[in-house]
């Protein structure tokens, strides 16, 4: 009788551990600099470990139903999902996770599921304006999908195929062989809808804590929260992973699968910090004209 | 100025001029001319910017004297029309059709005085005090140390000292 | 004397159409409140476990963004450059839900004590109460005015106390460092005592606002 899956599962677990701590350490250095920008000195680097265990440590929970407890739920598998499917590092055997059974197609649903999870969830609370912020952030990260999926499309189309170890595959032996090189219109599509989907600076406006109805996230509290704190930091790196994996030649081995994701992770950090937020009208017309022209190009020319 | 007050008095019975400073007078018109004057003044004079509508207890006379006081943005001066109602069954004319804000002041009235005023948009919506069940708090015959006593649970032995007096034992006692 | 139809709609129960014409009733008593009194939960058995918690709460103080009264401004300052609350675990926080420290800034009139109130309720358990200057010990110079309240703790529960009229906001930073002492002691267990005297909490808070046009337990 083999164990072999046993042992996956083991691998599996403890890379989603390592990926948890790192972006709560993100997390926390990214509050670090925007405070030092703002010449402050700013929270301690295990800030977010502090909040996420004083958010478990509530005593009291208030439900408003069902749907309300699985909202959290939802966002989390969503963020799991996306990981399970991730190869970590390429060529690895126990960190690969379970990238042979699924696909970019796969990865893509998974990020939309929490989304709407996390919107089944908050319609069940009590707070009145809550749909206003459901709507704003589906509208906006339906439109922040929609270069990101055409740059998607035009890799398919270079690589013919979906796989993500296949494409990763194809881009070893050295920077000239990444998509980068080969294929810049979609990094750029790609990238540029990356800034949206980190939920920085400019396109925060739904889940902004001084907007009056600041959406879904408003009636959670105590665990709920913390349940969706994690997902945060778990699907930070994760996506980070994605753009290090399709455009920048993936990584054999964990140094430099932490500097690349490093330097994708802090693309929208950096550009968070120096432009201010845009409304979701003025952030939905940004994502349809030149990111999308991008990735309609990047079909076009491949 | 003064031509302004020689001009306005030979329409309406101007009782009292008041000159408070180089940039604002006072007038007292009866209650039946007031809204009269301030339509005037509005329409023919320049005082088209409405700063406050204000009252004051003359409990000793049985009056309440209010006072709507109107800005010339292009002179920069301020002029005050006074008008005294009786204080039993206060009740005024409502102003709300010269300048919208003035209904928010005439609530407040009707909150702070119980001062009515017929027709007045919302005028019995609280403003600040929801649930207020007594006398009209700014009215003077209202005793609120008297109130407070009895509603807040106010800090047994608390003692209060005149700053003046009391910094000036503490700083130079000498003196 | 007072027309309160516009208030009716948040506690009367009625019957709203839907799109399809179908009809419902709304109960919001029933459907978005609580018809139970607040509960007293235990600290955990565990004491070192109990005080690693404590410490994570001490460390994270996410405060209600509430501001009353004069003190509100001496908040404001206090997550600038030069004060820099952040360093301390010191957060805002929009909503009562995700906080657990409501600071009561100054004077509080009857009209925002119900304010307070329900957002103080709202909050979760384990929760603190902070209250800034004079006007929340004894009146301060508003002791004789007919619509501030006199005593804080009268109300609800409080944690600590900080003198002044108004105070700095370094001695706002000396009440966060004593809340978080207060906190790894084990002795903020204020939301606790708030739930064990709740009728009395309760029958003053009704003493002063006449018009309780809101459900008694406000979760």
């Amino acid at each position: 009788m083999s164990f072999d899956w046993l042992i996956k599962i083991g691998y599996v677990l403890l890379g989603l551990f390592i990926v948890l701590n790192y972006g709560l350490l993100q997390y926390g250095v990214i509050r670090r600099i925007s405070a030092r920008i703002g010449k402050r000195i700013g929270v301690k680097v295990y800030q977010p470990y502090i909040d996420l265990i004083k958010n478990y440590s509530f005593r009291s929970q208030i439900t408003h139903g069902v749907m309300f407890y699985l909202g959290p739920v939802f966002r989390l598998s969503g963020g799991v999902g996306v990981f399970l499917f991730m190869p970590l590092i390429f060529g690895s055997e126990h960190f690969s996770n379970y990238s042979f059974s699924g696909d970019l197609i796969l990865i893509l649903y998974f990020l939309f599921f929490g989304m709407l999870g996390m919107a089944l969830g908050a319609g069940e609370g009590g707070h009145p304006y809550s749909f206003i912020g459901i709507s704003r952030g589906l509208s906006q990260f339906t439109t922040i999908e929609l270069p990101f999926t055409l740059a998607v499309i035009s890799l398919a189309i270079q690589y013919h195929t979906f796989s993500i170890t296949d494409i990763v595959a194809a881009q070893q032996g050295g920077i000239m062989h990444w998509t980068l090189m080969t294929n810049p219109l979609a990094t750029a599509a790609a990238m540029l809808s990356f800034l949206g989907m980190m939920g920085n600076s400019p396109f925060n406006v739904v889940i902004a804590p001084q907007e009056n109805p600041i959406g879904p996230p408003t009636e959670y509290h105590s665990t709920f929260l913390a349940v969706l704190q994690t997902n945060r930091a778990i699907l930070g790196p994760v996506e980070a992973i994605l753009m290090v994996n399709l455009f920048f030649g993936g990584a054999t081995n964990w140094v430099s699968l932490i500097i690349k994701s490093f330097l994708v992770f802090f693309w929208p950090v950096f550009v968070g910090i120096v432009f201010p937020r845009f409304r979701v009208d003025q952030s939905i017309p940004w994502f349809l004209k030149l990111p999308f022209v991008l990735g309609i190009l990047a079909i076009f020319l491949i | 100025m003064q031509e302004i007050i020689e001009r306005i008095s030979k329409v309406f019975s101007v009782e009292e001029v008041v000159q408070q400073n180089n940039h604002q007078w006072f007038i007292t018109v009866p209650k039946k001319q007031a809204l009269e004057s301030v339509t005037y003044l509005r329409d023919r004079e320049g005082f088209v910017h409405f700063v406050l509508l204000s009252c004051a207890d003359w409990i000793e006379s049985g009056k309440f004297q209010l006072t709507y006081l109107l800005n010339h943005p292009v002179k920069k001066i301020d002029l005050g029309i006074r008008v005294f109602i009786d204080r039993e069954n206060a009740e005024m004319e409502s102003a709300h059709y010269l300048w919208e804000q003035i209904a928010t002041y005439q609530r407040e009235l009707y909150e702070m005085f119980g001062i009515n005023f017929p027709n007045s948009p919302r005028l019995t919506d609280p403003l600040l005090l929801e649930g207020w069940d007594n006398i009209p708090p700014m009215r003077r015959d209202f005793d609120t140390l008297k109130y407070v006593e009895k509603t807040y649970f106010p800090t047994p032995g608390r003692k209060s000292n005149d700053p003046g007096t009391y910094m000036k034992e503490k700083l130079y006692p000498n003196e | 004397m007072e027309n309160k139809d516009f208030i009716k709609p948040y506690y009367e129960s009625k019957i709203v159409e839907s799109p399809d014409g179908e009809e419902i009733k709304v109960n919001p008593l029933e459907d978005y409140f609580c018809g139970e009194a607040p509960k007293s939960h235990a600290p955990n058995s565990n004491k070192l476990w109990e005080s690693f918690l404590n410490w994570a709460r001490a460390e994270s103080l996410w405060v209600l963004g509430f501001g009353t009264g004069c003190g509100s401004m001496e908040i404001l300052p206090l997550m600038t450059p030069r004060f820099d609350a952040y360093r301390f675990g010191v957060q805002m926080r929009p909503t009562p839900r995700q906080s657990n420290v409501i600071i009561i800034s100054g004077y509080l009139s009857v009209k925002t004590l119900k304010r307070a109130i329900r957002s103080y309720e709202q909050m979760q358990n384990p929760k603190y109460v902070m209250a800034l200057g004079s006007c929340t010990i004894n009146g301060g110079m508003y002791y004789d005015s007919y619509n501030t309240i006199n005593r804080l703790d009268h109300y609800m529960p409080v944690d600590v106390y900080i003198t002044g009229c108004m105070p700095r906001p370094e001695a706002l930073l000396a009440g966060f460092e004593e809340m978080k002492r207060l906190i790894k002691a084990g002795k903020g267990e204020k939301a606790n005592e708030y739930a064990e005297n709740f009728e009395w909490y309760k029958a003053n808070q009704k003493k002063i606002i006449k018009d309780w046009n809101m459900p008694d337990y406000n979760w």
